[in-house]
């Protein structure tokens, strides 16, 4: 079978689709990568060169102003640290109450189960709205709480859909009945044989849900007034589309240093506050594309 | 064996009670989820009611005196009613047009890569713009398309694919194509996934059958790969359409200046001016309510029409 798959094409129309799927390859991979590598380099090359466009594809007359002024800048680890609390706090609540709940609607033999579906589903499509969900929020006293942005979206009903269609297709139905043979309950059930099974679909959703509250800025937009709250990308905003003064948590101290040094701050704050979510990454992906391929193709 | 006895109560009360005894537990794990539903989406729902009432901070959402369909009114006869739904359609038809079949393509053309060590390379860079919020999307824009120090606004214009005078970032032609590649160039890789998935699960044997009709690549792609994922992408559409005009706010929001508002100004963005900003929460829970049913409307014939046709839908 192998080798039989391994059988060159010889054709002259094979030869030319083969080179064609090199080049556009090459070519996406270009069009991905640059504007990536650029930020990279202009965050350690001299900003007035960068703004002459002479850095373009290597770094040149390298400086680290840029890392140096924001590691003084205590509103970007103030961000930091509100972000680090809504990551880890919301991704386990986010966790807590998918998993369960993704058991329980895979469970063949519970009969509610194709209208509590319905129930998740229905709000995918329909919504009251921005200014109803606001006001929900204010009647329960939680604007501007840190509780808020750490529950705004304890479960996502997308994710919930991949984590059940997973348990439903890859657990094998053997295993609940001698399960229950032994005396187990489904509590037990779900933590001793579930979950150390799923843990390729725990990887996807910690994937989804961590990059999601890390990512968030709308939720902190809307509902949080706080200075003390705010989570690194509406820092960021500030910094970047605000332009607002860089100095040291004093704010309101204009021109501090020149417009080139501003700017090489900015390409550094990009790097420092996307480099840890990209981190997450290839610490799932041995589970990640088996997870989303059970999930996501059958769901 | 105590346990065989109860379950042998007679009548109603027994089934119910053996009903309990079996699924308690699972409706104790669906609890949580269940209750943040009802009181993050449900009762938002039930508070849509807004719309058609006066509000008042002493009364709260549902004990203002009713007014009808006033707002929808307000909202219809304004002058802002035709540019935001306009905006809102074309960013929405050029995202899906343009972004709908570029991860199909790309999924398509990283599945033909033989060398699997190329292959690897461009999944994994082609994955890692999605790992950017859109914080950081924009002001990357705002640094690599700034009118003349950006590198990529430099390049396109030194090519001639973008006009000398124009200003990417800040004109209301360049609006949507801007936010739209920009789009591509965020999530064209992440959602190739689930269309690579989907041809992974190719039965083999099918290509070795088309080999030794002497088909050639090309057309292996187009009578078997093509096919193949045909149903994923139906599902993706329909789930996209539903969306249609859900424009995401975030990224309009923050890419909105004064010199493209013309082309910026979507319907999201609105009601965050109106309601949020400005206080005046009947008219955005009104605009709110207009936006959601054209939503549902446009799932509804989507799912319809692909229904008829493939036999494939969501419900």
């Amino acid at each position: 079978m192998m080798k039989e798959n391994k059988i060159k094409y010889k054709s002259l129309g094979d030869r030319i689709f083969g080179a064609a799927v090199i080049i556009l390859s090459i070519v996406v991979f270009l069009i991905i990568l640059y504007p990536l590598w650029f930020i990279i380099i202009a965050s350690i090359s001299n900003s007035n060169l960068v703004n002459l466009g002479k850095v373009t594809f290597w770094p040149k007359d390298i400086r680290l102003y840029g890392y140096q002024q924001i590691l003084e800048d205590s509103r970007i680890w103030l961000g930091y640290a509100n972000t680090i609390f809504y990551v880890v706090a919301g991704t386990a609540l986010n966790l807590a109450v998918t998993m369960p709940a993704a058991y329980a609607l895979s469970r063949p033999d519970f009969k509610a189960r194709g209208k509590i579906m319905f129930y998740f589903v229905f709000t995918m499509f329909f919504s009251g709205g921005l200014v109803p969900l606001y006001m929900t929020i204010n009647a329960l006293g939680l604007i501007s709480s840190k509780t808020i942005l750490v529950i705004i979206v304890a479960v996502n009903t997308y994710n919930l859909i991949i984590a059940r269609t997973f348990i439903e297709s890859s657990i094998p139905a053997d295993l609940y009945e001698a399960a229950v043979l032994d005396g187990c309950s489904h509590f037990k059930y779900f933590i001793w044989v579930v979950l150390p099974l799923s843990k390729a679909v725990i990887a996807v959703e910690i994937l989804y849900y961590a990059v999601f509250h890390w990512n968030d800025y709308f939720n902190a937009l809307m509902f949080n007034s706080n200075k003390n709250n705010e989570p690194l990308q509406i820092v960021l905003r500030r910094i970047l589309l605000l332009n607002e003064a860089f100095s040291s948590g004093s704010g309101g101290v204009q021109g501090g240093y020149a417009q080139s040094s501003a700017d090489q701050v900015k390409y550094a704050v990009i790097i420092i506050s996307t480099v840890p979510i990209l981190c997450v990454y290839p610490f799932v992906q041995k589970y990640f594309e088996k997870g989303v391929m059970i999930g996501a193709v059958k769901g | 064996m105590a346990k065989r006895k109860e379950v042998k109560l007679p009548g109603r009360t027994g089934r119910f009670k053996k009903y309990i005894t079996h699924t308690w537990q699972l409706w104790l794990m669906l609890l949580p989820a269940m209750i943040y539903i009802l009181i993050f989406c449900y009762v938002p729902m039930y508070g849509v009611q807004l719309a058609f009432r006066e509000y008042s901070f002493s009364s709260g959402i549902t004990g203002g005196t009713f007014v009808g369909l006033k707002y929808f009114r307000q909202y219809f006869e304004s002058a802002m009613f035709w540019p935001t739904l306009k905006n809102t359609f074309v960013i929405a038809a050029t995202s899906i047009i343009v972004g709908f079949p570029a991860p199909i393509i790309l999924a398509m053309v990283i599945n033909q890569i033989h060398s699997k060590k190329w292959k690897r390379a461009v999944q994994t860079i082609v994955y890692i713009p999605y790992f950017i919020s859109v914080v950081v999307l924009v002001s990357m824009m705002n640094i690599m398309l700034a009118n003349n120090s950006g590198v990529i606004s430099n390049f396109l214009k030194s090519i001639h694919l973008v006009g000398a005078g124009l200003n990417l970032l800040g004109s209301e032609s360049a609006f949507v194509p801007v936010y739209v590649l920009s789009g591509v160039w965020q999530s064209m890789g992440w959602n190739s996934i689930i269309f690579l998935a989907a041809l992974s699960s190719v039965d083999t044997q099918l290509y070795d059958a088309c080999k030794i009709d002497g088909a050639n690549r090309w057309q292996t792609m187009i009578h078997i790969d093509f096919p193949a994922i045909l149903p994923t992408i139906i599902i993706m559409l329909i789930l996209n359409m539903g969306n249609i005009l859900n424009v995401g706010f975030d990224k309009v929001y923050l890419m909105q200046n004064s010199l493209n508002l013309g082309a910026s100004q979507v319907i999201s963005t609105y009601i965050y001016t109106v309601a949020i900003k400005k206080a005046q929460f009947s008219f955005g829970a009104a605009v709110g309510l207009f936006n959601t049913v054209i939503n549902f409307f446009f799932l509804v014939v989507t799912n319809f029409i692909s229904k008829k046709v493939s036999g494939t839908g969501l419900m």
